[in-house]
C-alpha cells in the first residue's frame, strides 16, 4: 500500500453516464437494418411468432453476458461463464431428479453460481493470479468437475412447472423475456442509481483512484465475479428448462458470443464504462445475425467461426474508439 | 546486457538460486517420491518413456508461450490452432500431397494465425487475451467447417513411426522439444531479440524510446509460437494417428498453467526458461501419477487446476517471507 506525504488529490466522484446515446443509436440504426434486410428475404421473419423467439434466444445470451458485464466494467474479466453454466445445470438437474423440487435444482443452481464466483474473487484477490488466469483455469475445472459428475449421461425429462420457466408464456411473451426484462432493469438501476453501481466504473476507469477514495476494491471485486456466477446460475436454469435436458457440453459455446455480445453492445475491454442496456442490444445484434445465417442456409459449423471474426472485429472497433479517447 | 544477466547468475549467493527455483519444484520432488513409494513401476524406463512423450508436445507448447507470457501477454488460440494445422495436415496428406508440402501448409496457417495475434496484440496494443480468444474461436471454427466434426484417418504411417521411434533409447519426440528448448534458450538468452522480450514485459514504451522497433519484437513472439505449434502438430499427428478439431482443445490451459508453475509471473518480464520445463514435468508426472490410479481425465483437469493453486500460493508465500527477512 502506498504512503502519501503530499495531501490527498481531489478525487471526483464518477460523473453520470458517459454520453453514450450515439452508441446505443448506432446499435439500434444497426438491429433496424438488419431486420430490414431479414424480413425481405423471408416473409416469415416479420412474424410476432419469429421476433418473439429471436427475443427469446437473446434472453438467455443476455443473462449470459449480463455479470460479465459488470466484470468487464470494473476492469476484469470472466472467462468461466460458460462452464460455470454448464455445472451449475448439471448440478440442479440431478438435484431435481433426485429430489423432484424444482426449487432444490434453483437452489443448487445459484448456489452452484455464486460459489464458483467467490472462489473466483478468492484467487483473484488472496492468490493473486490475474483474473484472465483465474477464471480461465476456473473454466477448466468447473468444465472437469461437470463432466465427471455426468459420467456420459445426460439427464432430461422435467415437470412441466419447471420446464415453465424456459418455453412457457406469461401474458403472451416466453418468461425467459421477462426475466431478461426484470434482470437487465435491476442491473441497469444497480449501474446508474446506487453508490455501489458507480463505483464499479470508477474501479475499471482507475484502481488506483478507487483504492485511494476507499473503496473496498477487493470486496467489490469478488461481489462481482459473485454476480457474474449467479446470473450463470439464472441462465442455467433457463437452459436446462428450455432445453428439457442437462449435459456437460451445453454451457462452453456460450463464452464467444457472451464475450461478443459485451464488445458489440459498446462496453469497453478497458474498463470503465459500457452499461447493461447495450449488452442487451449487442445481445439482440448477435442472435439477428445467426438468425441470418440461418435464413442464408449457411451450414451451423459456421457459427464459431463467425463468433470468433465478430470478437476480433470487436476488439478492433473497441479500440479505434477508445483510442481517440485515451491518447 | 547479457553480460550483466551471467555475471550476477555466476556471482549471486546459494540463497539467490534457490530463491529462483518455483515452488513447484517441491511438489514434483514430493510426487515422485509418494507415486515411487505407491507404485514400484513408476521408476521403470517404460514409465520414463511415458512420461518424456506426455511432455514433449507440451513443452513445444509451453515453451514459446513463456516467451509470451514474458511479454506480458497470453496465447488462448494454441490449442485451437494445433488442432487446426493437424486437420490440415492430415486432410492436405489424405488429397495426396506430400508431407512437405502439407506441413509447410500448416505452416502458412499458423504463420496467418501469429500474424493476426501478433499485429493486433503488438501494433495495435489490443488485450492479448481477448484477441487470442477470438483467434481461437476463428481456428476451433476453421477445423469443424474443414471436418465438418467428423475425426480423419488413415494417411501415412510415417508420422507414427516417427513418434515412436528413438535415437539411443531416447524418444525421438524428446529430442525434437530438447533441440525446440536449446533453440529457444540461446533466443532469449544469447540475443539482442532475447533482451527485447524481457524489455517489452518490464517497460515497451522504455524499449521504444530507445529507438528499438519494440512492436515488430512482440509480433514476432506471437509468430514463432504460432509457428512452433504448426510444427508440434506433427508430434500430436504422430501420437493420435488422426486428427480431430477439437483434439488438442485444452492444450492451452496446461501450456500456460505449466509456464505460471514454472515461475514466470504475467507482470514485469520475469522469468525463467528452464522453469517451464520444471512445470511441464510436474503436470505429466502428475497426470502420469492420475492414470495409475485410475482417475478420469476429466478429474485430471481439475488436478492440474489445483496443482497450480497450490503452487501459486507457495510462492506467494515464499515471496513474503523473504521480503520480511530482507
Amino acid at each position: 500500500m502506498t504512503t502519501m506525504d503530499s495531501p490527498a488529490p481531489v478525487i471526483r466522484r464518477p460523473q453520470q453516464l458517459a454520453p453514450g446515446t450515439v452508441a446505443v443509436v448506432v446499435r439500434l440504426g444497426l438491429i433496424a437494418c438488419i431486420a430490414v434486410l431479414l424480413s425481405s428475404l423471408s416473409p416469415t421473419f416479420a412474424t410476432t411468432d419469429n421476433l418473439l423467439n429471436i427475443l427469446r434466444q437473446a434472453s438467455l445470451l443476455f443473462l449470459v453476458a449480463s455479470g460479465l458485464t459488470l466484470v468487464i466494467i470494473a476492469g476484469g474479466l470472466d472467462l468461466s461463464i460458460g462452464a460455470n453454466l454448464t455445472l451449475c445445470a448439471c448440478l440442479s438437474a440431478a438435484a431435481i431428479k433426485a429430489t423432484s423440487q424444482p426449487t432444490a435444482g434453483i437452489a443448487v443452481a445459484l448456489g452452484c453460481g455464486v460459489l464458483v464466483g467467490l472462489t473466483n474473487g478468492v484467487l483473484i484477490n488472496r492468490v493473486k493470479i490475474p483474473p484472465f488466469l483465474a477464471t480461465f483455469g476456473m473454466l477448466w475445472v468447473a468444465q472437469g468437475i461437470a463432466y465427471w459428475f455426468m459420467a456420459g449421461q445426460v439427464v432430461y425429462g422435467f415437470s412441466p412447472a419447471f420446464r415453465f420457466f424456459g418455453s412457457g408464456f406469461w401474458l403472451g411473451v416466453p418468461v425467459p423475456i421477462w426475466v431478461m426484462l426484470v434482470t437487465g432493469a435491476c442491473g441497469v438501476i444497480f449501474l446508474s442509481r446506487t453508490t455501489i453501481g458507480r463505483e464499479v466504473y470508477l474501479m475499471g476507469a482507475n484502481e488506483a483512484a478507487a483504492v485511494l477514495s476507499g473503496i473496498p476494491v477487493a470486496r467489490r471485486r469478488t461481489l462481482l465475479y459473485m454476480v457474474s456466477g449467479l446470473m450463470a446460475g439464472l441462465a442455467a436454469l433457463i437452459y436446462v428448462a428450455r432445453l428439457n435436458a442437462a449435459e456437460p457440453g451445453i454451457g462452453e459455446p456460450l463464452l464467444l458470443p457472451a464475450i461478443a455480445a459485451v464488445l458489440v453492445g459498446g462496453t469497453s475491454l478497458f474498463g470503465g464504462s459500457g452499461g447493461l442496456f447495450r449488452t442487451l442490444l449487442g445481445a439482440t445484434i448477435l442472435t439477428l445475425i445467426v438468425n441470418a445465417l440461418n435464413l442464408l442456409n449457411v451450414s451451423a459449423t459456421w457459427h464459431p467461426f463467425v463468433t470468433g471474426a465478430i470478437v476480433v472485429l470487436a476488439v478492433l472497433a473497441d479500440a479505434a474508439v477508445n483510442r481517440g479517447a485515451r491518447r | 546486457m547479457t553480460d550483466q544477466i551471467v555475471h550476477a547468475a555466476l556471482t549471486a549467493p546459494a540463497a539467490a538460486l534457490l530463491r529462483r527455483i518455483p515452488g513447484v519444484t517441491f511438489i514434483l520432488v514430493g510426487m515422485i517420491v509418494v507415486f515411487a513409494i505407491g507404485n514400484p513401476r513408476f521408476l521403470s524406463a517404460v514409465n520414463f518413456t511415458n512420461i518424456g512423450l506426455q511432455s514433449s508436445l507440451l513443452l513445444m507448447l509451453a515453451l514459446p508461450m513463456t516467451l509470451i507470457i514474458l511479454t506480458a501477454g497470453l496465447d488462448l488460440s494454441v490449442g485451437a490452432l494445433l488442432g487446426l494445422c493437424g486437420v490440415v495436415i492430415a486432410e492436405l496428406l489424405v488429397a495426396g500431397w506430400g508431407l512437405p508440402a502439407s506441413v509447410a501448409a500448416a505452416m502458412l496457417v499458423g504463420l496467418v494465425a501469429g500474424a493476426v495475434n501478433g499485429v493486433l496484440v503488438g501494433y495495435l496494443g489490443l488485450p492479448a487475451f481477448v484477441v487470442t480468444l477470438g483467434t481461437m474461436g476463428l481456428c476451433e471454427g476453421l477445423s469443424l467447417v474443414i471436418t465438418n466434426g467428423d475425426p480423419i484417418g488413415g494417411f501415412t504411417p510415417a508420422l507414427e513411426n516417427f513418434y515412436r521411434s528413438t535415437v539411443f533409447a531416447v524418444p525421438t519426440p524428446v529430442l525434437v522439444a530438447a533441440l525446440v528448448y536449446g533453440l529457444l534458450s540461446l533466443l532469449l538468452y544469447r540475443t539482442r531479440f532475447g533482451n527485447y522480450v524481457f524489455a517489452i514485459g518490464g517497460n515497451k514504451d522504455a524499449l521504444h524510446l530507445a529507438g528499438i522497433n519494440a512492436n515488430l519484437v512482440h509480433t514476432g513472439v506471437y509468430l514463432l509460437c504460432s509457428l512452433t505449434v504448426a510444427l508440434s502438430a506433427l508430434l500430436l499427428l504422430g501420437r493420435t494417428n488422426s486428427a480431430h478439431p477439437s483434439v488438442a482443445v485444452g492444450m492451452e490451459f496446461e501450456a500456460i498453467a505449466a509456464v505460471v508453475l514454472g515461475g514466470t509471473s504475467f507482470e514485469k518480464g520475469q522469468g525463467w526458461l528452464f522453469g517451464t520445463v520444471l512445470g511441464v514435468l510436474a503436470i505429466s508426472v502428475l497426470r502420469n501419477g492420475l492414470n495409475v490410479l485410475s482417475v478420469e481425465p476429466s478429474l485430471q483437469v481439475v488436478c492440474v487446476g489445483l496443482l497450480l493453486i497450490t503452487a501459486l500460493l507457495i510462492d506467494r508465500n515464499r515471496k513474503q517471507a523473504s521480503q520480511n527477512g530482507a
